[in-house]
């Protein structure tokens, strides 16, 4: 765990590299030839405004959207050939979808590795594991609808983890929940990353921004800014990302 | 008042903005009349029938040849004894018998006239009539013929005696008009009812509604009065259709007709609201609606199956259903001409469910949440 | 007073949703509940808008009994549920023009009141509600809500899945409201929202964790605060919560938020104590406790963590 800590994040491998990647709806460009890349274990922000082009981004990069022009590998596979491979390597989790709220935990669990194809013997030694770092072992057969919203999120983001991905993409991860869970939640990232997880954050809540490592800046289809949080704030003279979200944003606000 | 109508607009507006249900409401009436309609008037050829002929002369035996040649019959089946009739029915193999009597040419030169029985299986009323008419039409020919070469301007008369097994009467030949009006006003009026008001549920606007000063019936009978218009519209288009399409005869007053329509429908609506203030979803309110109102009226309301060859059980809840009540009104104005002092049984049990489903209905219409 | 509550309370099933609040909320005031998902905040205000009877207790909004006297009171408040709850089939001006039929207004008698936000979705009045964006369809909702010129006016959430840039503007919105001398009550789980409000109550699992000024709540902040820095962020939460003296130790966007259990406790020993653990990098400083920080504090008071 240290050794890939101590490393840059420059040195290490990009998990996620796009190039001019475009996507048109008829005459609207929804993603406006945007190239960033994501390194392995970092925890990437991708911000934007309502309609900016996030969700579309996103859904290209996990394989459910045909690129129209552009380059993107994730995960090392092509997103244009490979779509089927990602999604065998990547996790997602949205704050509206996560779990089967009529199902109970290990139900859940059990039902998501074997969406992976992981075998009868690992799903349980991993629901075991699992129960146990989030100390949820005694509501093993709780049914989802009965729990916490900050527990669902704990469990989901876990379970989304499930199958070793290579990069999770997390979806508005943390609305709605108290100030302490959602710190447990982030908790949760970061020893995520520290594994060498690759975290994808798509959010437009700017204290969500400040967990991250870099962050990248979507408005109208375009990044405008990617940085880590600290360097965006000092090129903007701001002392929140809120600030420098809403300078871009609207630049004439 | 102006709270009332602005409601009633926005209603209306919702209705037609959403124009693919509205095309498959005004729609619907039409499709399922053709269908059922152009079912009904099918041609029917090579039907089974049954021949008993007790005098084999060649009268009968050239009034068989034309029914067998006319392509309308095939005949599955030669008769010994009248015994035998009951089998061939009740086998299925034939749909028809036709029995000459005893000595049928001696018969007509000697006393002038001889009968044929023509026997239909009237469990399926609609093929029943069509087999007798085609029947019937072909013996007239044949005396015509027989007239023609004998030259005589006189007919011989062959009487042609019709006895329909298992349905006497020959109900519902055209009972499916009665049962659509039943079944389309219940869909419109109680399904998108209850539709629209669990969707203000679902979105949320509920919430709005209440905490203005709209009073719940201003809310309820705004929702409903865009319903109770296109219900009307759907019943004329049955009715326009019935008559100038299918030329099936209107023979009672209109005005009763729309009495028992108007009473039908606002039971519906009732039950629609009644079931909107059960239902918390839209998709709830849909499966209540098709499950537990469509269903039973369609099977259980003497739409499809005579109420009275029902099982005893199946009677018995049958008398819960408004469209069982509706449908004997109906019937009894448009096709059979009868009077209110006919009917006025059902409509006292039809308005007396109007009554307490508004009232139920009114009454579970929370003004809170 | 424009709100006044005393001991109420709502339970569904076991379920205690709100238990027993006491408040009073003054004319002209701009108040916020501030709590997470859950905290009860949507059933107090399906309360106080008549749209809930509560169990326990009683409230009043302008004097009037939210129990008894709820038809009055519907004339006089401005609600606009968590959900922007508006007819996605029918376009902007529809949607204001019905909602100011059924208060018995017309749009231009209370004009004034919304023209400074009805203007900004004006060039769009013919478009359907369903295709605005998310601060669009929030500001038709806020036209919506004050179109009968309410006296209280209640915003559940208004801010939830909008973007930074429209709930900057919203608040700029409220607080022109404000001056016009209409009591606002709002609720949000965005503690950095409470310094907007001039006053707040951080509500969770259906009780006030603290009513007070939003300054006044982070002056109450017992302990010193320090924010730490590395660039080891995962292994720094672990060794600090591996020093001695640590109260308590929660991530903060790219710092940690540090609290000593010792009154006087200086940056210098924190620093000096993670050089040894081998963070060499690590910064501390003191700093001053904001909303979130309170929060915190007050949920780690006796009832401790959540367990299902």
């Amino acid at each position: 765990m240290e050794t890939t800590t101590t490393i840059k994040p420059d040195e290490r491998e990009s998990v996620i590299t796009t190039e001019q990647l475009t996507k048109r709806f008829a005459k609207f460009i929804a993603v406006d030839a945007i190239s960033f890349s994501v390194k392995k274990g970092e925890i990437f922000g991708f911000l934007g405004a309502n309609g900016a082009g996030k969700t579309t981004a996103m859904k290209m990069l996990t394989g459910l959207l045909s690129p129209s022009s552009g380059k993107a590998s994730v995960a090392g596979f092509d997103v244009y050939k490979q779509a089927e491979r990602i999604k065998q390597n990547i996790g997602y989790m949205s704050q509206r979808f996560s779990l089967y709220e009529d199902l109970t935990i290990a139900e859940n669990i059990r039902f998501y590795g074997g969406v992976y194809g992981l075998s009868r013997t690992t799903i349980a030694d991993k629901t075991g594991a699992l129960l146990q770092r989030l100390q949820l072992e005694h509501a093993r057969n709780a049914l989802i609808s009965s729990l916490p919203l900050g527990w669902k999120q704990k469990l989901a983001f876990s379970v989304s983890l499930l199958h070793e991905p290579a990069i999770i993409f997390l979806d508005e991860p943390t609305g709605g929940v108290d100030p302490i869970t959602r710190r447990q939640f982030w908790e949760l990232i970061y020893e995520a990353a520290s594994e060498g997880v690759t975290v994808f954050v798509t959010t437009h809540y700017m204290d969500e921004a400040e967990y991250c490592d870099r962050v990248s800046i979507m408005v109208n289809g375009r990044i405008e800014a990617l940085d880590s949080p600290r360097g965006l704030k000092e090129r903007f003279h701001a002392s929140t990302m809120d600030e420098v979200f809403v300078t871009l944003a609207r630049p004439s606000a | 008042m102006k709270q009332f109508w602005g409601f009633v607009m926005k209603e209306v507006r919702h209705i037609m903005r959403d124009y693919r249900t509205l095309v498959i409401l005004i729609g619907m009436p039409i499709i399922q009349l053709l269908l059922f309609g152009f079912a009904i008037r099918n041609e029917v050829t090579n039907a089974d029938i049954a021949i008993l002929d007790a005098s084999k002369d060649y009268m009968t035996t050239e009034i068989t040849n034309k029914l067998l040649s006319s392509g309308y019959f095939h005949l599955s089946a030669e008769l010994a004894s009248a015994s035998d009739i009951e089998g061939v029915f009740r086998s299925g193999k034939a749909k028809q018998v036709v029995v000459f009597s005893q000595n049928f040419a001696r018969d007509l030169y000697k006393n002038g006239t001889a009968s044929v029985q023509i026997i239909g299986d009237a469990s399926n009323p609609n093929m029943a009539t069509i087999l007798f008419g085609y029947t019937t039409s072909i013996i007239q020919d044949y005396q015509f013929q027989l007239a023609a070469h004998r030259g005589q301007n006189a007919v011989l008369p062959i009487t042609p005696e019709i006895k329909m097994l298992y349905n006497p009467e020959l109900k519902s030949v055209y009972g499916f008009v009665t049962g659509l009006v039943g079944m389309i006003l219940l869909l419109v009026s109680a399904l998108m009812t209850s539709i629209a008001i669990t969707r203000e549920k679902e979105l949320g606007t509920m919430e709005v509604l209440l905490v203005s000063p709209l009073k719940p019936p201003q809310i309820i009978l705004g929702k409903v009065l865009p319903y109770l218009v296109l219900s009307v519209i759907n019943a004329v288009t049955v009715l326009l259709m019935a008559q100038f399409v299918f030329n099936i005869p209107f023979r009672g007053s209109y005005g009763l007709f729309f009495f028992e329509i108007m009473l039908y429908i606002l039971t519906a609506l009732s039950l629609g609201i009644f079931i909107s203030t059960k239902a918390k979803t839209q998709q709830v309110a849909m499966m209540i609606s098709l499950g537990a109102l469509l269903m039973p009226t369609i099977l259980l309301s003497g739409f499809i199956f005579p109420v009275e060859n029902m099982p005893l059980p199946l009677q018995i809840i049958s008398n819960v259903i408004p469209a069982r009540w509706f449908l004997v009104t109906l019937k009894a104005i448009m096709l059979e001409g009868l009077g209110f002092e006919y009917f006025w049984k059902e409509t006292a049990v039809l308005s007396g469910m109007a009554i307490v489903l508004i009232a139920l209905s009114m009454k579970n219409f929370k003004v809170r949440l | 007073m424009a709100i006044t509550a005393e001991n109420l309370g709502k339970h569904f099933g076991d379920v205690e949703a709100v238990k027993s609040l006491s408040f009073h909320i003054e004319h002209g005031e701009l108040f916020g509940f501030i709590g997470p998902d859950g905290a009860g905040k949507t059933t107090l205000f399906r309360m106080l808008t008549t749209l809930m009877l509560p169990d326990t207790g009683s409230a009043s909004v302008l004097g009037l009994d939210v129990v008894r006297e709820y038809k009055n009171l519907r004339n006089r408040l401005g609600y606009m549920p968590g959900r922007f709850s508006l007819y996605q089939d029918l376009s902007v001006e529809e949607n204001l023009r019905f909602f100011a039929t059924i208060f018995n207004t017309t749009i231009e008698e209370n004009y004034h009141l919304i023209r400074d936000i009805y203007i900004q979705i004006e060039p769009f009045k013919k478009r359907r509600a369903g295709q605005l964006s998310g601060g669009m369809k929030q500001k038709l909702a806020l036209c919506c809500a004050l179109i009968h010129k309410p006296d209280v006016l209640f915003l559940d959430e208004p801010t939830t899945g909008v973007d930074a840039v429209s709930r900057k503007e919203f608040w700029e919105m409220l607080k022109d409201l404000k001056a016009q001398g209409i009591t606002i009550v709002v609720s949000t789980p965005y503690m950095d929202e409470a310094s907007l409000c001039d006053r707040v109550a951080l509500i969770q699992k259906g009780t006030i964790l603290n009513i007070n000024t939003p300054e006044a709540i982070v002056a109450e902040y017992g302990k010193p605060l320090f924010a730490v820095k590395s660039a080891r962020m995962y292994e720094l939460l672990g060794a600090l919560r591996g020093f001695s003296f640590a109260h308590s130790v929660y991530p903060f966007g790219e710092f940690v938020h540090y609290t000593d259990s010792r009154a006087e406790a200086q940056p210098e020993e924190i620093t000096a104590y993670l050089a040894g653990q081998g963070f060499t990098d690590a910064e501390a400083h003191s700093i001053k406790a904001n909303i979130e920080d309170s929060f915190m504090a007050l949920m780690e008071s006796p009832s401790g963590q959540e367990i299902p």
